[in-house]
């Protein structure tokens, strides 16, 4: 705590300095259109269209009330108006200004209300996608396509802690984004496994909450072929802010060839699962794939972790260690931890080839150099 | 015979003991008056005040430019959570206790409090909830961190042990806001001086009343809440965990159930104390007083049939979404009826500007911005792009920042003659209006536009096109944080110097509180005032 603390305030310092250093020629702000996106789908240009109304109404609404506000403290001071008026009611205002309020909200309310029912209405969609939330990344299943895959945010942490130039996409680009076709009504099935996160792509104009144990729907129909990016909008811990969603809107048969592409290529991951026979020079390949799609969101690329919360790999006891303690923490995670179970996602390959990596990466070296799919099994079948 | 007559003697000299305040420490420890125990809130509100603000500015520090700067994303989301549960449950909650107690028997020329040990209590019951709440930084893993609103199942199945103790606290809390609202309660119900009738309340008492039977109705459900989060933390039950037959979109009806409504806590007593200023410096009566008692009441009977309006993402059924989306735009109406009221009031009157009204004319126009994108979020459809968005940051520090908070100044900088005998600093308390007011927009209104742009709430870092105006807000910020520094100063000086204030101290007000000396004498209507 004081040496957070300290090291808080050292922080602090050097920023100040550095700040007004950079800051005085950056006083020119510029200032870009900032407003809802129009976005690329009828219900997004609908939210907007309705947003622009709204705030147009409240905009003179504001006029309004400024207007007699200002021109009271102009004309109705007391320099000016040395006494004042008695009047304390008029049941003629009031009524006018409780009856004229209702109507703007009615008008505002019909049509919000015609676009909700809209929304409303994921039937007869011609793709159905889970999405599912997890601490701290999102999985993409194609139901009834044999295709599902983790998208995991893909901004270096050196980025992140300030120590390279910070790139366009910062913070929303991701190894694997999610290909949707244009023209084409997606339904979204929506949940998580851990604690709440939201989905939201504001060029899509969707939004919605992924709840564990619930499934929530939502549709989009995407009319421009583009790549749409964003965020997890519900506080879901630690990683909340490195979450992003990519979608890359596409044509039809591109999507197709897509597909079949990422089939073929899941059909390569079951052979591999089955796979029996391996060295140990093909158990560090795979593993390292294996940790930048699993591991890299919490232990990082370097292996140090972000502790205390996420424990560096480097000189891990666990790691360096006897090889049945880490394959049980990868089976069934590690409770009242955000390390959770990788048993049912991951084969025993992928669990042996991630297991050997993390024991010959970054210096580390102890017992048990290797782990072979077979030790996994049997603990496994334990 | 005898006896009886030095049973009286004894008395009475007992009783002249009472008219001082006790000497030392034990005076503010036992204290039973009401004056007393509403200097002890305000300063302890004042205090945690520059707590929570500190908060603030590390948060704002972390957000000046993209990239982390100073914290790491636990320690981030530490001070998110930290900051909101501060500034609601420790600064402006305990800040309008404090004027209540301070006035509410001024104004209805009551001698004390109805339950004046009732009041001692709870007073320290929140300072000992205050002290639970803060030792979370020092629980192993860090204060809470779910966000003021503490969601399950992240505060939940997901909770590290500080959470524990913010429920501890969140009781400790809960009991000493009820103790307040119903010792507010029976003093307005019994103690008003005979011939104040119900519509001849001052409207800070009017819509203090209805706030305390607000806090009566809600603050037992949350009670409720954090006690079903506990035993799913300890006692292995699962109300909010689906795999164990429980739902945690439950938790969040149950939570906005207490929550909204405690928007409105937050704000009527606001009302309140701005209704009673615009009135003296505009030299006119407030418009439409009784249509003003029947909004306050509108509101606050609406404000507990509007709570699924955060929940707009959650996946409620249609009818819901549509249910709650009319019942949000319907509570515009009173909320409105109030604001053209209180422009009415100042239409056509003899107004000056002294730092109370300027504080209450900025009110008006500011919590009007923060209305308006209320009713914007109204429309659920919309709310979609909205939710969980910089947007409604800003719409909800609108409200309560220039909102609740510039009215509690006003109403400081209006009654703290009465309480000191000292009139303040009027050039500071200017100069400390200009700034906050400079500074609070250069702070706020910006984050309407990164909002509308897509950034998302809670997050310690960002993409790149939100950072000119996260920069802007965080000069705002501290720009404001440090005007603030003035205001300490202006109250603390004007406990110890100043001219002396006159027993109506402005120009002519309105009410009970304006007919005695200034300061107050410690006890006060010890023989009720006629009203006429
Ligand atoms: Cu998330």
């Amino acid at each position: 705590m004081i040496d957070s603390l300290i090291l808080f305030a050292r922080k602090l310092l050097v920023k100040l300095v550095a700040v007004f250093a950079a800051f005085i020629p950056g006083i020119a702000f510029a200032i870009q259109p900032y407003n809802l996106p129009v976005g690329v789908t009828e219900t997004s240009k609908e939210i907007f269209d309705l947003h622009m109304f709204g705030f147009w109404i409240s905009f003179a609404i504001g006029v309004f009330v400024f207007a007699i506000m200002l021109w009271s403290i102009i004309f109705h001071r007391k320099s000016v108006r040395p006494t004042p008026a008695k009047f304390s009611h008029s049941l003629k205002l009031e009524i006018l200004w409780t009856v004229v309020p209702i109507i703007i909200l009615v008008a505002l309310m019909i049509p919000a209300t015609q676009v909700l029912t809209r929304t409303h209405d994921s039937s007869n969609a011609e793709i159905d996608i889970k999405i599912t939330g997890y601490q701290w990344r999102w999985h993409y299943e194609y139901l009834d396509e044999r295709v599902k895959f983790f998208s995991n945010i893909n901004t270096p942490e050196e980025q992140i802690s300030n120590q390279e130039e910070k790139t366009a996409e910062y913070l929303l680009e991701v190894d694997k984004e999610i290909v949707i076709p244009v023209n084409t009504k997606v339904r979204f099935l929506l949940t998580s496994a851990d604690v709440l996160h939201a989905w939201w792509v504001p060029d899509l104009g969707v939004k919605k909450d992924a709840i564990p144990g619930f499934i929530n729907e939502m549709w989009t129909i995407v009319d421009e072929e583009g790549v749409y990016r964003g965020q997890c909008a519900e506080l879901c811990g630690t990683r909340h802010a490195f979450m992003p969603i990519v979608v890359r809107a596409v044509s039809r048969p591109e999507y197709d060839d897509w597909l079949a592409e990422r089939q073929q290529g899941a059909e390569e991951e079951a052979a591999l699962a089955q796979k029996a026979d391996w060295t140990p020079e093909e158990l560090l390949e795979r593993g390292k794939q294996v940790y930048s799609i699993n591991c890299i969101a919490c232990h990082q690329t370097s292996g140090k972790g972000l502790p205390p919360a996420f424990p560096a790999l480097i000189g891990s006891s666990v790691v360096l260690g006897p090889k049945a303690a880490q394959i049980d923490i990868l089976l069934n995670g590690r409770s009242g931890t955000t390390m959770q179970a990788f048993g049912a996602l991951l084969s025993d390959s992928d669990i042996a080839a991630v297991i050997t990596h993390t024991r010959n990466s970054w210096g580390n070296s102890g017992q048990d150099q290797t782990v072979f799919p077979q030790d996994v099994a049997a603990q496994r079948s334990k | 015979m005898n006896e009886a007559t030095i049973d009286i003697k004894t008395n009475e000299m007992a009783h002249d003991d009472h008219h001082g305040p006790a000497k030392g420490i034990t005076r503010w420890l036992y204290t039973t008056n009401h004056k007393d125990i509403g200097t002890l809130y305000l300063l302890f509100s004042l205090l945690m005040l520059f707590v929570g603000g500190a908060m603030a500015l590390v948060i704002r520090t972390e957000l000046f430019a993209p990239g982390m700067q100073i914290t790491t994303p636990e320690f981030y989301n530490q001070m998110v959570s930290m900051h909101g549960l501060v500034m609601i449950f420790l600064v402006i909650m305990p800040t309008f206790i404090g004027l209540a107690n301070w006035m509410i028997p001024l104004m209805i020329g009551a001698p004390d409090m109805a339950l004046p040990r009732l009041n001692n209590w709870s007073f320290w019951v929140l300072v000992i909830a205050s002290i639970v709440l803060m030792s979370t930084f020092f629980v192993e893993g860090g204060a809470p961190s779910g966000g003021w609103t503490f969601y399950a199942p992240l505060s939940t199945e997901y909770a590290k042990p500080s959470i524990t103790f913010m429920i501890l606290s969140i009781h400790l809390l809960g009991m000493s806001s009820i103790m307040g609202a119903l010792n507010i309660i029976s003093t307005i119900f019994n103690l008003r001086a005979p011939g104040m009738g119900y519509m001849k309340m001052p409207l800070f008492v009017w819509t203090w009343l209805i706030t305390a039977f607000l806090l009566l109705a809600v603050m037992p459900v949350l009670a409720g809440l954090v006690t079903m989060m506990l035993t799913d933390i300890h006692f292995g039950t699962s109300f909010f965990n689906a795999a164990g037959g429980g739902d945690p979109v439950m938790f969040q009806h149950l939570f906005w159930f207490f929550g909204h409504p405690e928007v409105y806590i937050m704000i009527l007593p606001a009302f309140g104390i701005v209704s009673m200023i615009l009135p003296t410096f505009s030299r006119k009566p407030l418009f439409g007083y009784d249509s003003m008692v029947y909004a306050t009441a509108s509101i606050a009977i609406l404000s507990m049939i509007v709570w699924a309006h955060h929940m707009f993402t959650a996946g409620m059924p249609l009818a819901g979404e549509i249910f709650f989306m009319a019942t949000t735009m319907i509570i515009a109406v009173p909320t409105g009826v109030k604001v053209f009221n209180w422009i009415a009031t100042m239409f056509q009157g003899s107004i000056t500007f002294e730092t109370p009204m300027l504080f209450a004319i900025a009110f008006v126009a500011l919590f009007t911005i923060g209305g308006l994108s209320g009713v914007m979020m109204a429309m659920a459809s919309v709310d979609i792009q909205y939710h969980d968005s910089y947007f409604i940051v800003a719409h909800f520090h609108y409200v309560l920042v220039p909102g609740a908070l510039f009215a509690i100044y006003a109403g400081v900088y209006y009654w703290l003659p009465k309480w000191t005998g000292k009139m303040y600093n009027e050039t500071l308390g200017q100069i400390h209006f200009w700034l906050s007011f400079v500074s609070v927009n250069l702070t706020f209104f910006p984050m309407h536009f990164v909002g509308l742009a897509g950034m998302p709430r809670r997050i310690p870092d960002y993409s790149l096109q939100f950072s000119d105006f996260n920069a802007l807000a965080t000069i705002g910020a501290f720009a404001f944080g440090i005007s603030q520094l003035i205001f300490a100063y202006i109250v603390i000086r004007a406990m110890f110097a100043g001219k002396p204030a006159t027993q109506e101290v402005w120009d002519n007000p309105e009410g009970l509180e304006w007919t005695i000396p200034s300061p107050a004498p410690y006890h006060t209507f010890e023989t009720p005032p006629e009203v006429k």
